[in-house]
């Protein structure tokens, strides 16, 4: 068993949770919504990047870009069509909508091109591999973690350094008073959907230059696992959601390493349950008090 | 005496359906196509109903009870396949083991609220699927051939009872505490109300009806599989219940009918199906949040409207 090659493995998958938990956690942050559409919108970046690397045949990084910006739109459109009408309404009937939404994104995709899985080309990422402490590390790798550390990078500059940033935080502290300070409730709301959903489109694409194979309902697994990824670093952190991926990711690939991949995903669910029952807020969450 | 009266007015009006629908099963009227769809209309309306008491009635979001419907089906097809116990048996043994599951379930998860109740229960039903796809002793993932002994007059009873038992738990004093847990939690707890008992009572009983209504479930097909208790049957009864109306008994069991019905005909479309359903959840959602009976039944329907017609 080579545990320094499953950690290079853990900490590919790790980083896209990660990317898809970022915009749980920031969605949640400003509305209190578990958008199950979220990883949906994960699946459609994936086959926006497939179509756009065999169909208009473009490089990896141009087909990222490309991803990001359809899935920033569909997440926008989602959030305007499905969720806005919902802000006050009840947690019920926002789950129960979005878990409609996703059901619904999924079952039209199928609709249009059936279920059948597609393949990414091989060549999307170099495929050479470097010996560490002889571990075999693929390019692939390196590759992704740079492209998952300069989008984090950039989150951060987006959230802490610019005026949309700003007002995300402040909406996420208290809509009414952000409100009331005349900041655009609405167009804020709707450029944290952009954003986790651009984040989400880029782990699209880079799952499927990384494991090749998408298909229709690929969303969902992934999806449930961000989330989890999420609560354990703590919904609404930014660096939470972060570190919850990469968590994830590893604890998953030891899982799977010591021969119990049948387990694998069970072992997520149960992190979820210990982490809800003996630290609901999280690593990095706040504990916030009931009002009544 | 009012009450009782109605009591006994319903009671015979379900007993001449059976009698009704017996009568033509015997006589062949019915064949098996529609008697088997007669039956799982049946084992939807259970799982709904039970689901209904969990969400409906106590206001606790639940979206994983196709586990306890799973742990239902397979003890029930232990019972009877691997044990040679009857059929009977098999089915309350199926619900005692969903309820203790429920319990174990619902103790440590029913502390947390809303979304993260949900996922808790979601988290834990997928637990219970990929338990029994890791155990070699059920078929793993190929699943369990179980004999079809499922008949109408099981699954007639079965719904029987699980309507009156969760309707006279609703009108008990047991049931208007949970009612208060769902309005308000933090004033039913100052009104001195044992919420977490409430929530874990009405958790289990839904349990309890979820394991009887999978124990039907497993004897109606040849096979259970792991996979027909996923994300999506747990979706499937949630919409029976949100569908019907949050809190109304008999609006979960008329989508549960009328959706049942539906998907029959739409077998062979199975996309268009979800699509259908899909659209229609967040078009209800949209415009009318409550679901379609509100916490309405059936009889205040009626009776709001024969007190218009007097009037006018």
């Amino acid at each position: 068993m080579d545990w320094l090659q499953q950690l290079f493995n853990g900490i590919s998958l790790g980083s896209i949770y990660a990317l898809i938990a970022l915009g749980y956690t920031m969605v949640y942050g400003i509305i209190k919504l578990i958008n199950f559409a979220h990883g949906d919108v994960f699946m459609l970046g994936a086959f926006v990047g497939f179509f756009a690397i065999t169909r208009w045949e473009m490089g990896f990084i141009p087909a990222l870009i490309t991803a990001m910006i359809v899935c920033a739109i569909i997440g926008v459109i989602i959030e305007r069509v499905a969720y806005k009408r919902l802000r006050n309404a009840t947690r019920i009937a926002a789950l129960t909508t979005a878990i409609g939404v996703s059901f619904l994104i999924e079952y039209t995709m199928i609709f249009f091109r059936g279920a059948t899985p597609e393949a990414y080309p091989k060549n999307v990422l170099p495929e050479k591999t470097i010996e560490i402490l002889g571990a075999k590390l693929d390019y692939k790798i390196i590759f992704i973690l740079i492209v998952t550390v300069i989008l984090m990078v950039l989150l951060q500059f987006i959230v802490h350094k610019t005026k949309i940033g700003k007002a995300m935080r402040a909406v996420s502290y208290d809509a009414d008073a952000a409100k009331l300070m005349g900041i655009n409730v609405d167009n804020t709301i709707s450029a944290t959907f952009a954003i986790g959903s651009a984040l989400a489109g880029a782990a699209g694409v880079i799952f499927g230059a990384y494991y090749t194979r998408i298909d229709p309902l690929m969303g969902v697994l992934p999806g449930l696992k961000a989330f989890i990824a999420a609560v354990l670093g703590g919904i609404g952190s930014i660096p939470g959601a972060m570190v919850g991926g990469f968590i994830l990711g590893i604890v998953e690939t030891i899982v799977s390493a010591v021969g119990y991949s049948l387990w694998r995903d069970a072992a997520a669910f149960i992190i979820l349950i210990l982490i809800l029952l003996l630290k609901p807020a999280g690593l990095f969450g706040k504990n916030i008090r009931e009002k009544v | 005496m009012k009450k009782s009266k109605a009591f006994w007015v319903y009671l015979a009006l379900a007993l001449v359906i059976y009698a009704v629908v017996q009568v033509m099963t015997a006589n062949e009227m019915i064949d098996l196509y529609y008697q088997n769809m007669l039956i799982t209309i049946c084992i939807n309306i259970m799982l709904a109903v039970s689901l209904h008491i969990v969400i409906g009635i106590t206001g606790q979001f639940s979206i994983g009870h196709a586990g306890f419907m799973a742990v239902g089906a397979y003890v029930s097809a232990i019972c009877t396949m691997k044990l040679g116990l009857p059929f009977i048996v098999g089915i309350i043994m199926a619900g005692v083991v969903a309820a203790i599951a429920g319990l174990l379930v619902g103790v440590p998860s029913l502390r947390l609220k809303g979304d993260y109740l949900a996922i808790a229960t979601l988290g834990f039903a997928e637990i219970i699927r990929i338990t029994f796809l890791n155990i070699d002793y059920v078929g793993g993932a190929a699943g369990m051939v179980v004999n079809h002994m499922t008949t109408w007059t099981y699954a007639f009873l079965g719904v029987l009872i699980t309507i009156l038992v969760i309707s006279n738990f609703t009108n008990s004093r047991h049931g208007r505490s949970c009612l208060a847990i769902r309005e308000d939690e933090i004033a039913a707890d100052a009104m001195g109300i044992n919420t977490t008992y409430y929530k874990v009572v009405a958790f289990v009983i839904g349990s309890l009806f979820a394991g009887v209504a999978g124990a039907l479930y497993a004897h109606n097909f040849y096979i259970i599989q792991p996979t027909a208790f996923n994300f999506l049957k747990s979706f499937e009864i949630l919409i029976y219940v949100v569908l019907g109306g949050l809190g109304s008994l008999s609006g979960s069991v008329i989508a549960a009918i009328f959706l049942t019905t539906v998907s029959q005909y739409l077998q062979a479309f199975p996309e268009t199906r979800m699509i259908i359903y899909s659209v229609v959840l967040i078009l209800v959602m949209l415009y009318r949040p409550t679901g379609l009976m509100g916490t309405k039944e059936l009889k205040d329907v009626f009776r709001l409207k024969k007190r218009g017609g007097s009037e006018a």
